[in-house]
């Protein structure tokens, strides 16, 4: 399951919308080995297309180094389709599953393809579903989403399938 | 002086949980071969059976990208940091 804090959701679906038609892309650092996604880092589609994206490599040494220096790993993994479903692309798939990826990485996907004027905030009708990539299998897990990660966990969940 | 290697999480199983390690060689290659000498693995992770750089792993020589000079042939030499990092992209 992934669990991220409200702000990170909504940081996460705005970047999409922002990006619009060209796929949006960035990382949620945290602690390194656990699963809390805390810190928000939207990067630079490099390819600005609607059908790819990359991280820079350059923008990927320093992403990398900054986290390296914070005790961080990317504990979120998130970009966008613009005209399909939210659910891992074979070329996704293909990346996730490379030598060098972290299986325990929680590889966040949204959806703009229908999105509205208000769609994207949390609440509206928005894909944002959360997978785990191994060894080119895909599952997709539960997204809940809690109020905040900072000041302690507050009761109001809401969990979306 | 070595050439002092970062890691990348996964790939620590192979060097006993190790961010960093130490190796040598004139070139990428040889440091590679240098490195899965002392931790058995790494070499198959990086690079293909064709003798290429993995396509989905970025490997840097201090701050350049090695696929822009010279991949596996890239020089290196004491006192060079090499970082290792999974390609982030997909469609």
């Amino acid at each position: 399951m992934l669990r991220i804090d409200r702000a990170t959701y909504d940081a996460i679906v705005a970047h999409a919308r922002e990006d619009h038609p060209d796929e949006a892309c960035g990382v949620v650092a945290g602690p390194e080995g656990t699963e809390r996604p805390e810190r928000f880092v939207p990067m630079l589609n490099a390819a600005r297309s609607p059908t790819f994206y990359e991280f820079d490599s350059a923008d990927l040494l320093r992403l990398y180094r900054d986290m390296d220096d914070r005790d961080e790993w990317p504990v979120v993994v998130y970009h966008s389709h613009t005209a399909t479903e939210a659910y891992p692309s074979r070329t996704d798939v293909g990346y996730a599953s490379g030598p060098a990826a972290d299986p325990r990485t929680h590889y966040v996907l949204v959806s703009t393809r229908h999105h509205e004027e208000q769609t994207g905030l949390a609440g509206d009708d928005v894909e944002f579903r959360s997978f785990r990539i191994v060894d080119g299998e895909v599952n997709e897990e539960e997204v809940e989403i809690v109020e905040s990660y900072l000041f302690g966990h507050s009761p109001t969940t809401v969990v979306y399938d | 002086m070595a050439i002092e290697v970062r890691i990348p999480t996964i790939l620590r199983t192979h060097t006993g949980g190790n961010k960093t390690v130490q190796g040598s060689g004139a070139t990428l290659s040889a440091l590679i071969d240098d490195l899965d000498a002392q931790h058995s693995g790494l070499k198959n992770r990086l690079v293909t059976e064709e003798g290429k750089l993995h396509r989905f792993v970025n490997v840097y020589v201090n701050d350049e990208d090695v696929r822009f000079t010279g991949a596996l042939d890239t020089q290196v030499k004491d006192g060079d940091s090499v970082t290792i990092l999974p390609a982030v992209a997909g469609g």
